[in-house]
């Protein structure tokens, strides 16, 4: 396929997957896959291998978000206009938020995006904060642009991680940086 | 593609032009807020705003009058407005709320600092606030941030309601006040302004059903602070928290709040806390931990304080104490 029959044939997806209805749901998921491709998801949310050409997805665990098991020691520290620090499979960074690790985006129910609604995965996407409502999402997610997809394009994209193997990963909890989590003891209200 | 007749294509226009609403004002003085008609009041569990002195009015169309029959969810006319003034030190904002043909939209005005104007704030906000006398900041909301809490659940409004306008008030609530000036439901009856209120209602002031005063005035203060997202029916429903009182549920809501909480792993611990009330330990409970925190990764609410309430925290404690007690035979 010549590079010009492969834009043509991408465009006339994308405006087959919108002119589609609702209850085509194989247009929809494919649309969502081809929107998390480029969209760069991959990069941080699925961890990677060495394979023989070297670093390459994971395809047992994608979208799985940073594995649980890898341990991640404290990142360096970094001067004048450096800002931020990943490790090898960047799914771990640093910088002046704190340590973020990317989130499990498969559907498995307990550690993943299973008890989400296509809702919870728009209002997340347009606000910048879990479930349009909680705590904010942290660097280097761009949720900014992200949350400019329309709301048929990010629901496509729900419906695309709905599809996913769910793999249960426990994401470690963010680390807020060190000035902020000195403060940050219970308080106690006696 | 097929084209509409020119008269259904006018009948269309007529119809969004009737049902648009006329853009929000500039300036707070032409909200309708000084109007002779405005009503004062206040809820008898109230938002914590980081100390913020709060005053709140209601505006409803002549003649028209609160579809009360669902005492969980009153249904406002259209042209509906509230407001809420927020004070620290000087005059901060004026938020206000307004009930089009379209649904709910949300405005807040930004006092200059000699308290001679206020105007329309972008929808936006403004993250990085204004300036507050003693200073810090103080950070406007905007829109998406309204929403956030309004939409947490399907009624939009949340300090004009029956339980929270009770003239049985609970003067345990953190912060209580007497409100001598505001209104209540009894009032809104005598004026006419409720149709359908349950008799129930009616004939005894609403007020929540809990086993002792530090539960009552506990499970008010959260339902007022957490419950609005915290609830079974929006769309944070599947956490499985549910911290809103419905009146119309008499104790079952209560039993429901206790058995959503009490004993419950939280989906994620905070420290060595794992469950979301610990009885008898509020240290090991998260729901105490997380009201505590401000760190943005830890604290509730998430947004609209950078305080913690040290009056609840005290009395969220005694109830969590309490709720051990009462386990002992």
């Amino acid at each position: 396929m010549t590079p010009k029959t492969t834009l043509i044939a991408a465009l006339s997806m994308s405006s087959l997957a919108l002119a589609a209805p609702a209850t085509a749901p194989t247009s929809q998921v494919k649309r969502g896959e081809y929107l998390v491709n480029f969209g760069g998801c991959h990069d941080c949310h699925t961890p990677k291998k060495m394979g023989a050409k070297g670093p390459e997805l994971d395809n047992e665990r994608l979208l799985s978000g940073h594995p649980e098991q890898m341990p991640v020691t404290p990142a360096p520290a970094l001067q004048g206009p450096w800002m931020a620090a990943t490790v090898g499979t960047m799914t771990a960074w640093s910088g002046p938020w704190g340590v973020s690790y990317t989130a499990n985006l498969t559907p498995d129910r307990e550690t993943g995006l299973g008890a989400w609604t296509e809702q919870n995965f728009i209002d997340t996407m347009r606000t910048g904060r879990h479930m349009g409502r909680g705590r904010p999402i942290l660097p280097p997610m761009p949720w900014q642009m992200a949350g400019k997809l329309t709301d048929q394009d990010l629901k496509a994209v729900f419906a695309y991680l709905r599809t996913l193997p769910a793999v249960q990963n426990r994401v470690p909890q963010p680390t807020p940086p060190a000035s902020v989590s000195a403060e940050a003891a219970p308080a106690p209200a006696r | 593609m097929a084209r509409l007749h020119p008269l259904l294509s006018l009948l269309l226009a007529l119809a969004a032009q009737a049902g648009a609403a006329a853009p929000i004002p500039e300036h707070l003085r032409d909200t309708g807020l000084y109007a002779a008609d405005v009503l004062p009041f206040s809820p008898q569990y109230a938002l914590w705003s980081d100390g913020a002195e709060k005053r709140r009015w209601i505006r409803l169309p002549r003649g028209t009058r609160i579809d009360a029959r669902d005492p969980d969810r009153w249904v406002f006319p259209v042209g509906t407005r509230l407001w809420k003034e927020f004070t620290l030190g000087r005059r901060i904002e004026t938020r206000m709320l307004e009930r089009t043909r379209a649904g709910w939209r949300f405005a807040t005005y930004v006092w200059t600092e000699d308290g001679a104007d206020a105007v329309l704030a972008p929808s936006e906000g403004l993250s990085a606030g204004v300036s507050v006398p003693g200073g810090g900041r103080w950070t406007i909301p905007g829109t998406a941030d309204c929403r956030a809490c309004h939409e947490g659940q399907p009624n939009p409004v949340l300090g004009f309601t029956a339980l929270q306008l009770s003239s049985d008030r609970d003067l345990g609530a953190p912060h209580a006040r007497i409100a001598h000036a505001e209104v209540h439901l009894e009032d809104l009856l005598a004026r006419g302004l409720l149709r359908g209120l349950p008799a129930a209602l009616q004939r005894s002031p609403p007020r929540i059903p809990a086993a002792s005063a530090d539960e009552r005035a506990a499970l008010g203060y959260l339902h007022a602070n957490c419950g609005i997202c915290h609830n079974r029916h929006g769309p944070l429903a599947g956490i499985g928290l549910d911290l809103l009182q419905a009146l119309s549920e008499g104790p079952a809501s209560v039993e429901r709040t206790r058995a959503s909480a009490l004993a419950v792993r939280a989906l994620r611990p905070v420290g060595d806390a794992r469950v979301r009330l610990d009885p008898g330990k509020p240290e090991h409970s998260v729901l105490f931990r997380r009201m505590g925190a401000r760190d943005p990764l830890d604290q509730m609410p998430p947004l609209g304080t950078e305080k913690p309430d040290r009056d609840a925290l005290a009395l969220v404690e005694r109830w969590i104490h309490s709720l051990a007690d009462r386990r002992t035979p």
